[in-house]
C-alpha cells in the first residue's frame, strides 16, 4: 500500500491582478505539482522571486490560487485547502498545519509565554501542562528566562524568530511549513532548530521549507523542489 | 459592481450543522437611498465575522438590521435561539424578540454612552442583564458582577462609582462586561475601540480576543480599523456602496485581497 501524501498539489497556477496598477497581471507559477509524504522535507529550491513564499502561503490558504487545488491530509481525509470554508480552514490550521514564518506577528501585551502556549491551549491541554511544555521548549531553545513574561515586541530579531518557532513546534503539528525559521539565528541556535526539525521529520511529520542557509537545508531536506521549472510565461 | 467575490468552497459533513445566523438577502433602502443591498452570509456558533469599509458602506445599517434595532426592506434574518430554535427575528412578535434579545445576544457600542445606564453606578450597570432576566437574588449577582469587573480589569473599589466618573476606555469594558455577563450565543460590536487611544485599544482588544476564546463566543465586529479585523476576526466581509465585495477567510482577505476595492483598502493602510 503506498502511503498518502500528507499534501498534494495539484495544478496550481497564481496570477497575481494588481487592479489599482492598471489591471497589471503577474504570474507567478503554473500547473504546479508537488506531492509530500509523512516523514519528507521538501526544500523549496529557486531564485528569490520565483514564487516560493507564494506556494508556501498558498498551502497555507492564506493565498488563493488562480486554478488548481492543494489537498492537505487532515484526520486521514485530503482536504483541498483552497476551496475549504473558512471554519475549515481555521480547524486544519489548528490541528493539522502549522506555519512558522520569517516574522513573528507580535500582539500587544501579550506575553512569551502566553504566546507559546496558546496553540496548546486552543487545543484543549490544561494551563498547567502547556506551561511545561512551553518551558521545556523555551529552554531548549536558550531563550533567557527573565524574557518569559515580556511581549515579544522589544526582543531581538533572534530571539522574536525563537518565540516563532517555539510556537510553531509545541504542537507537533503533522505538517508543517517552514519560511526561512533560522534566518536571524546564530549558528548555536540554528543547530538547535535543525534538530528539533529532525526529531519532527522522525516522529513522521510532513515538511516544505525554504532556507537560504545551505547547511540548514543539507541537514534537514529529503529532496528539493525547484518552484522555477513551472514559471508561468510572461 | 455589484458582483461577489465568493471563495469557491466546497460542503463537506461537517458543514450540515444548524447555523448560530442565517441572512438572506436582505436589503434595506432608507427611502430611495440603499443601506445595504442583497446580502447573504450564515454564522456558526464560536465564529467571528468582521465587517469592514469605508464610513457610508452600509456596514452600521446591516448590523442594526441584524440585531433587530432595524427592520429591513426585504429579505430575512434567522437566528438560533435558545427559546425558539432557528426563527426569523421579525417573524417574532415584539416581545419574544426582545427577550431573545436580551437572553442570546449582546451589543458593544462605539460610544460607551450608547450602552450604558450612566445614572447608575457601574456594578448596576453590569448586573442590570441578570436582572432583566428575571434573577432576584441579589448576593449572587452581586458576585457575578464582582466576577466580570475583575476579568474586565476594573478596580473593585470603584465597583458603585457611576460611568461618567471613569475614563473612556475603563467605560468600555463595563460596557463589554455588561454585555457578557449573561452568556450570550452572540455579540455585536460596532467599532469596539473606534474611540480610544492606541494603549487603551491594545489592552481591549488582548481583552476581547481572550473573552472570546475562553467563552466560544460568535461574534460580529464592525471596523474599519484592518489591524483590528485581523487581530479579532475568523472571516471577513468587505462592503462598498452597500454591497458586500469581498468574503473569505480573514488573513487571505488582507494578504492576498481579489477585488479592485479591497486591494485599494489593503494597500491605504499606513505602516508604522
Amino acid at each position: 500500500m503506498t502511503q498518502e501524501p500528507a499534501i498534494r498539489v495539484d495544478d496550481l497556477s497564481k496570477i497575481f491582478t494588481l487592479h489599482n496598477q492598471g489591471a497589471t497581471s503577474i504570474g507567478v507559477f503554473e500547473s504546479l505539482k508537488l506531492e509530500v509524504k509523512p516523514g519528507e522535507c521538501v526544500v523549496l529550491a529557486g531564485e528569490s522571486g520565483v514564487g516560493k513564499s507564494t506556494l508556501m502561503r498558498t498551502i497555507y490558504g492564506n493565498y488563493l490560487p488562480s486554478s488548481g487545488g492543494v489537498f492537505v491530509l487532515h484526520d486521514g481525509v485530503p482536504v483541498d485547502i483552497t476551496k475549504a470554508p473558512p471554519h475549515q480552514v481555521l480547524e486544519i490550521r489548528r490541528r493539522t498545519l502549522g506555519y512558522v514564518s520569517q516574522f513573528l506577528r507580535v500582539i500587544p501585551r501579550v506575553s512569551t509565554l502566553d504566546l507559546v502556549i496558546e496553540p496548546l491551549l486552543e487545543n484543549g491541554v490544561a494551563l498547567e501542562e502547556a506551561r511545561e511544555r512551553a518551558v521545556t521548549l523555551l529552554q531548549a531553545l536558550r531563550l533567557p528566562e527573565a524574557h518569559w513574561d515580556l511581549p515579544p515586541s522589544t526582543f531581538s530579531g533572534g530571539e522574536q524568530q525563537r518565540v516563532n518557532i517555539a510556537r510553531s513546534f509545541i504542537r507537533g503539528y503533522p505538517v508543517l511549513l517552514l519560511d526561512e525559521p533560522t534566518a536571524s539565528l546564530d549558528a548555536a541556535n540554528r543547530a538547535i532548530v535543525v534538530d528539533l526539525i529532525n526529531a519532527a521529520l522522525a516522529k513522521g511529520a510532513a515538511m516544505v521549507g525554504i532556507f537560504h542557509d545551505h547547511d540548514v537545508r543539507d541537514a534537514v531536506a529529503t529532496r528539493l523542489f525547484n518552484v522555477s521549472e513551472y514559471k508561468a510565461a510572461a | 459592481m455589484t458582483d461577489i467575490l465568493e471563495r469557491p468552497t466546497s460542503v463537506t459533513a461537517t458543514d450540515q450543522a444548524a447555523p448560530l445566523l442565517r441572512v438572506s438577502n436582505l436589503t434595506k433602502y432608507y427611502g430611495h437611498v440603499a443601506g445595504c443591498l442583497d446580502i447573504s452570509f450564515e454564522m456558526r456558533p464560536g465564529e467571528v465575522l468582521g465587517i469592514v469599509g469605508e464610513s457610508g458602506s452600509g456596514k452600521s445599517t446591516l448590523l442594526n438590521c441584524i440585531s433587530g434595532k432595524l427592520a429591513p426592506t426585504s429579505g430575512s434574518i434567522a437566528f438560533n435561539s435558545r427559546r425558539h430554535g432557528l426563527v426569523d427575528i421579525y417573524d417574532l412578535s415584539e416581545p419574544d424578540r426582545r427577550r431573545m434579545q436580551r437572553e442570546d445576544w449582546g451589543f458593544v457600542h462605539q460610544n460607551p454612552r450608547d450602552g450604558l445606564r450612566m445614572r447608575v453606578s457601574g456594578g448596576a450597570n453590569v448586573a442590570e442583564p441578570l436582572m432583566n432576566l428575571g434573577r432576584r437574588h441579589y448576593g449572587d449577582m452581586r458576585q457575578a458582577t464582582m466576577d466580570w469587573l475583575s476579568r474586565v480589569e476594573l478596580d473593585l473599589g470603584r465597583v458603585d462609582d457611576k460611568p461618567r466618573n471613569f475614563s473612556g476606555g475603563m467605560q468600555q469594558r463595563i460596557q463589554i462586561a455588561r454585555n457578557l455577563i449573561h452568556n450570550p450565543r452572540l455579540v455585536f460590536m460596532d467599532e469596539p475601540t473606534g474611540g480610544l487611544d492606541v494603549s487603551v485599544q491594545a489592552r481591549l482588544l488582548d481583552l476581547l480576543r481572550e473573552l472570546v476564546r475562553d467563552l466560544g463566543l460568535a461574534a460580529i465586529i464592525v471596523t474599519h480599523d484592518m489591524a483590528v479585523a485581523r487581530l479579532m476576526a475568523d472571516r471577513l466581509m468587505v462592503m462598498k456602496g452597500g454591497h458586500v465585495v469581498e468574503t473569505g477567510l480573514a488573513d487571505q482577505v488582507l494578504d492576498d485581497p481579489q477585488h479592485p476595492y479591497t486591494q485599494l483598502l489593503v494597500s491605504s493602510v499606513l505602516q508604522i
